[in-house]
């Protein structure tokens, strides 16, 4: 008998209409009593046996204080003040800690985001699940060791025996996330939090770890309260939606339901700003201004200050539930209809097709770390990060370098800029090789291209005003003769940029995340560049912040002619702003075309996979999610043949014997797969 | 009474550092994310208690540090003639406590020497008695009766000086306004200031009794030759304020300079660093200090002429040993800056900075080096305690410094021999104890306040 078969006889069956999990008008707050920051406010909902309830929303909207608030783990400083958490009927608020720690990992088992910093790294993982089992499991405590590898089996591990006597570090990111399912399952609970369980890891492992969570959850019956930002994972998961903003619960609602029919304003607003192929002419929806800050008592509708449909009452009274308590929302109108915003100025025409010369070209390019060991230091190895790419991009065209983290497109970027110069190949921009020059020659002609990176917050200095991070570069390149027009150019810059003025006299730590990606932004065109790559420009930022940052982007293009190298893993912001894609895997580009065809008609098999672990944003959508084994392998030593060939479903013998050839199928579209190499194409019919 | 100022090594240097630190909070003022871990330390009531500690004995530092030689009369021209002794305006200050030394040792509040001597007596004969002092309780009967009651009197009347003063002081600082006095005495201002009052208060009442009975008595006894061990006590705050505070400006330069060099650039210029302190690291701290020291010795006994007093040569002493120390304590905070700046310079505003075509000078002065700011501050403070223990330890052994000068390392090996005598002189150590003990508790209780203002990580947690 299989330990799920146990599973299930052991947990007595109940009744589906009684709630597993309620939560009654609970208020968390944080810090100081005087002055709290009301993190969670009046949430109410209930989740029954078996059942999928997700919360959407953007950060810091209190979704994972109301995990936290259920755990009784609230970090110091943090405590409910009102409400109750009901598990089975029964209190949790009324345990005591010592009755809680039973139920923790218990009836309630969790899983957090980050599995890198989630495991104890000195024990080795099978311990650290047989710690849970001797805790939560009291049958299974003389024969610890087979239950581990039963849940190790569980949760997909392959090699289960010899893997629970390895330390976390020799496991994969997704490896660890489901040693910490597995953790989480040792107590057999009733209800599994996860909070943003596959944030952290690729599309083709979130792909994995979520059909993992589905199947656990048929075999076992348990209840899974999933907490994400993202909409494809809730139209892949759920069965009902809880949207939060602002500490508060806005809208529950069927999944079905609520992808046909969004109830509140925000919600509408929220399925409009995310960026889809078939948004590309039109410029995205944006949500203006930011979450309000939550150390303040509010009186109107939180959301009043960015709705579009806002009235006076709106400011004033704070809003009713509409509809039922399973199927609401929290808002004046009982009919919200947000209209789509007329074609703003974020809406901006397809920049063309026609290639002009190539701004940037790069052959070959290479780039090889050495690897250092012994005494002497000698080079035994080399990670070979980057290992031979090929990209063009034209003046005022976007190419997308898509990869899964590892894969090596952000050394590609700083390879190109040349801050690691590179171990081989060619970059010429504009003609010039960079990498042939040096000093001060090379240190005049960076004005040319310039770069975004992903994290806002790290990119700026913490102790300069924004008016000195952006003259920086002015300074370094001597654009503008005075103080004075330095200053007059910021202002301009700012403008162009969508900030005031008077951004120019604070510090960077005062904005939010989206504002600094503008003043990041800003700062780079700053030295006036002709070639800009953003490295993941958007992937810390919440999707209606990000909607007006990718706006801004393409303006910008079109207004001032600008060339993107856009590195992202994100495909639907591909979609939406590339016009060339480059799909890169182990340090090389397996395809190469233009945004539509590769998008639409994948060619290699890793482009498939990686487009088909895409979770999209609608319910009804069935897909197939082509499942790849295994993980990346390491670009210390790559696979012999094809870098794709051990995860590959199509493999062949030419496969594993060499490296394919790079196939050009028409103009823009170059594959590196022996499968539709015309002298191999063969081979694979026949199998 | 004209003078002729004297600036002596660590007088200059002692001036620089003022002048660095009057700097530095002008250029704090101006910049809001540099005072806001400022106003944590203030904020905290442990912050507050020990920074007055530190006031005294920081003012007490710098009033011995203005030194100057006395006019002693006038030449026949007219002109002043100057002593070649080196006085300080605190020694100015303490005038008699200086100058009434008894014979040798008495002990604290005695009115008899500590020993029994042989007397001569009016008559002829001589009788073995304990000498009456010449100075400590001189007001008092010749049997030194009614010495309690008026200790207790002169010590209730100078504690209510000192609270006076306190009062003042405290009026001062609410502009004189009474509602603003209430509001700060209740604890109801926006920083714990009532903490930093109470502690003053305490510390006000104290010296205020100290100082008055200080005239009257040898409060903490007299020493070997007879020298006020009080007067010797506080004397010796400036050598271990000069230790604690010369010897990392001594080695600040060097480290940072290093450190972020290595952290930063990597390649050979990495490795050249680390192998140099790593070598000095391996060669034991008290070896070197000892054949410094003992070679400077040996220099200045050779070179007598060079020094125009002992003052001036115990002084260029104690810089050496400011110097030798500092050279074997640089490469703690070099490490600690390497690491840190290895960290730094792969964070995207340093690569957005390459990006630009910054230089690289201009990338550690910019970026670098303010953001290792805290660390190099956080080790000062950290470092400060350490280096006055270190002294004491060094004096003891007698490789540190010069026996002329007062410290409280040379106090406590004064006091040495005389622990095996019975009954034994404690006084001498007791008060280097005392004294040293309050130093260093308040510098570290600062200095954990500092570390929790400064430490980002440590602020994410709240």
């Amino acid at each position: 008998m299989s330990t799920i078969e146990q599973a299930m006889q052991s947990a007595p069956v109940e009744r589906a209409t009684e709630p597993l999990l309620e939560l009654r008008g609970l208020s968390t707050h944080l810090g100081r009593s005087a002055a709290p920051v009301r993190a969670v406010e009046e949430v109410s909902l209930s989740i029954r046996p078996g059942e999928t309830f997700v919360l959407l929303g953007e950060s810091g909207c209190g979704k994972s204080m109301i995990a936290l608030s259920i755990m009784r783990l609230l970090p110091h400083g943090g405590r409910i003040v009102a409400g109750d958490v009901l598990l089975a009927g029964r209190s949790l608020r009324a345990l005591a800690e010592a009755d809680m720690r039973e139920e923790r990992g218990g009836r309630i088992g969790m899983i957090f985001q980050e599995p890198m910093t989630s495991l104890n790294p000195v024990m080795t993982v099978g311990e650290q699940v047989a710690e849970a089992v001797r805790l939560h499991d009291p049958e299974h405590r003389d024969r610890v060791r087979e239950r581990v590898v039963e849940l190790f089996r569980d949760v997909g591990i392959p090699d289960p025996a010899r893997r629970i006597d390895e330390y976390p570090h020799q496991l994969s990111g997704g490896m660890k996330q489901r040693v910490m399912i597995a953790m989480a399952l040792a107590g057999r609970p009733r209800i599994l939090i996860a909070d943003e369980p596959t944030t952290a890891l690729d599309v083709t492992i979130q792909a994995q770890v979520l059909a993992l969570l589905k199947q656990l959850q048929r075999d076992t019956g348990m209840a899974i309260l999933l907490i994400t930002h993202d909409l494809g994972v809730v139209a892949e998961m759920a069965d009902r939606v809880g949207v939060m903003y602002a500490g508060q619960m806005v809208e529950i609602s069927d999944v079905d339901r609520f992808f046909e029919q969004p109830g509140h304003p925000y919600s509408q607003k929220l399925f409009r700003s995310v960026p889809m192929a078939d948004k590309r002419t039109q410029g995205l929806d944006v949500i203006p201004g930011i979450v309000p800050p939550l150390d303040q008592p509010f009186t109107g509708c939180r959301f009043a200050e960015r709705c579009a449909l806002a009235e006076a009452q709106c400011h004033e009274v704070a809003p009713p539930w509409q509809g039922q308590a399973t199927q609401g929302y929290r808002c004046h109108f009982a009919e919200a209809r947000v209209e789509s915003a007329e074609p703003s100025r974020a809406a901006v025409a397809d920049t063309g097709s026609q290639p002009a010369a190539e701004l940037l070209d790069v052959r070959a390019l290479k780039l090889h770390f050495p690897i250092h060991k012994g005494v002497l230091r000698r080079v035994v190895g080399h990670v070979k990060a980057v290992d031979g790419v090929d990209i063009a991009i034209p003046a005022g065209r976007t190419l997308a370098l898509v990869g899964e983290s590892g894969c090596g497109k952000t050394t590609v970027g700083k390879a190109i800029l040349q801050l690691l110069r590179p171990t081989g190949g060619a970059v010429r921009f504009d003609g010039q090789d960079l990498g042939a020059l040096s000093g001060a020659a090379l240190r005049r002609l960076r004005r040319q291209f310039q770069i975004i990176f992903q994290d806002p917050a790290s990119s700026m200095n913490p102790r300069m005003l924004v008016e000195d991070i952006i003259t920086e570069g002015m300074v370094a390149q001597g654009i503008g003769a005075s103080r004075n027009e330095r200053r007059q150019r910021v202002d301009a810059l700012l403008q162009q940029v969508g900030l005031p003025a008077s951004t120019a006299e604070r510090y960077p730590h005062e904005f939010s995340g989206g504002q600094r990606q503008r003043i990041a932004i800003a700062r780079a065109l700053a030295v006036e560049p002709r070639l800009i790559v953003c490295d993941e420009p958007t992937s810390a930022l919440d999707v209606s912040v990000q909607a007006q940052v990718l706006n801004l982007l393409r303006r910008l293009q079109v207004e001032l002619g600008l060339s993107y190298l856009f590195i992202t893993h994100n495909i639907s912001v591909v979609a939406y702003l590339a016009d060339e894609v480059a799909v890169m895997y182990l340090g090389r580009i397996v395809e190469h075309g233009e945004v539509g065809a590769v998008l639409n008609a994948p060619q290699h098999p890793y482009t498939n996979a990686l487009l088909s672990a895409v979770p999209v944003a609608d319910p009804q959508h069935q897909r197939e999610v082509i499942r790849l084994e295994g993980d990346m392998p390491s670009p210390v030593d790559p696979p012999g043949g094809c870098h794709f060939h051990p995860r590959c479903p199509y493999a062949q013998p030419v496969c594993r014997e060499r490296y394919p050839e790079v196939t050009v199928l028409d103009a823009e579209r170059r594959v590196a797969c022996w499968r539709v190499h015309p002298d191999h194409a063969d081979d694979f019919r026949a199998s | 009474m004209s003078f002729q100022p004297v600036v002596l090594w660590t007088d200059a240097l002692i001036y620089v550092l003022v002048g660095l630190i009057a700097l530095s909070v002008w250029f704090t003022r101006q910049h809001e994310h540099l005072r806001m871990p400022w106003r944590r330390v203030a904020g905290s009531r442990t912050g507050q208690g020990a920074m007055v500690v530190l006031a005294f004995y920081v003012a007490v530092g710098l009033f011995d540090t203005l030194h100057f030689n006395p006019q002693t009369g006038i030449d026949d021209d007219g002109r002043p003639i100057y002593s070649t002794e080196v006085l300080s305006l605190f020694d100015h200050l303490a005038g008699p406590l200086r100058t009434e030394q008894e014979k040798t040792y008495s002990a604290p509040f005695a009115t008899h020497l500590f020993s029994k001597e042989s007397i001569d007596l009016p008559d002829g004969s001589t009788v073995r008695d304990f000498q009456r002092l010449v100075y400590g309780g001189a007001h008092l009967p010749a049997d030194g009766s009614g010495r309690g009651r008026d200790i207790l009197v002169k010590g209730v009347q100078g504690a209510l000086i000192g609270a006076l003063v306190w009062l003042v002081v405290i009026l001062a600082f609410c502009r004189f306004r009474l509602s603003r006095l209430r509001d700060l005495l209740a604890g109801r201002l926006d920083q714990p200031w009532h903490v930093g009052a109470y502690t003053a208060l305490v510390l006000a009442l104290v010296l205020g009794a100290a100082f008055l009975l200080s005239g009257y008595y040898h409060i903490l006894g007299t020493d070997k030759v007879g020298e006020s061990v009080f007067y010797q006590s506080l004397k010796s705050i400036r050598t271990g304020l000069v230790i604690g505070t010369l010897t990392t400006l001594v080695m600040l330069p060097l480290a940072i300079l290093l450190g972020i060099m290595a952290g930063y650039f990597r390649g050979w210029v990495d490795d050249v660093i680390q192998y140099l302190y790593t070598t000095l690291n391996s060669i034991p701290g008290v070896l070197l200090i000892a054949a410094a020291v003992l070679m400077m010795q040996v220099y200045m006994t050779n070179h007598a002429d060079d020094f125009n007093s002992v003052t001036e040569r115990a002084d260029l002493r104690l810089l050496f040993l400011c110097l030798i120390l500092g050279v074997t304590s640089w490469t703690g905070l070099c490490r600690l800056l390497r690491g840190e700046a290895l960290k730094l310079r792969e964070l995207d505003y340093v690569q957005a900075a390459r990006a630009f075509g910054v230089g690289n000078f201009t990338i550690l002065l910019r970026h670098v080096l303010p953001n290792v700011m805290h660390i190099v501050l956080i080790t000062i403070v950290l470092d400060f305690s350490g280096l006055v223990l270190a002294e004491a330890v060094l004096s003891y052994i007698n490789i540190g410094v010069d026996p002329a000068t007062n410290s409280w390392g040379n106090m406590i090996n004064g006091a040495r021999l005389e622990l095996a005598r019975e009954p034994v002189v404690w006084w001498s150590l007791l008060a280097a104890f005392a004294f040293m003990f309050t130093l260093v508790l308040a510098a570290n209780l600062f200095s954990d306040v500092v570390r929790d203002a400064f430490d980002p990580r440590l602020r994410e947690q709240r």
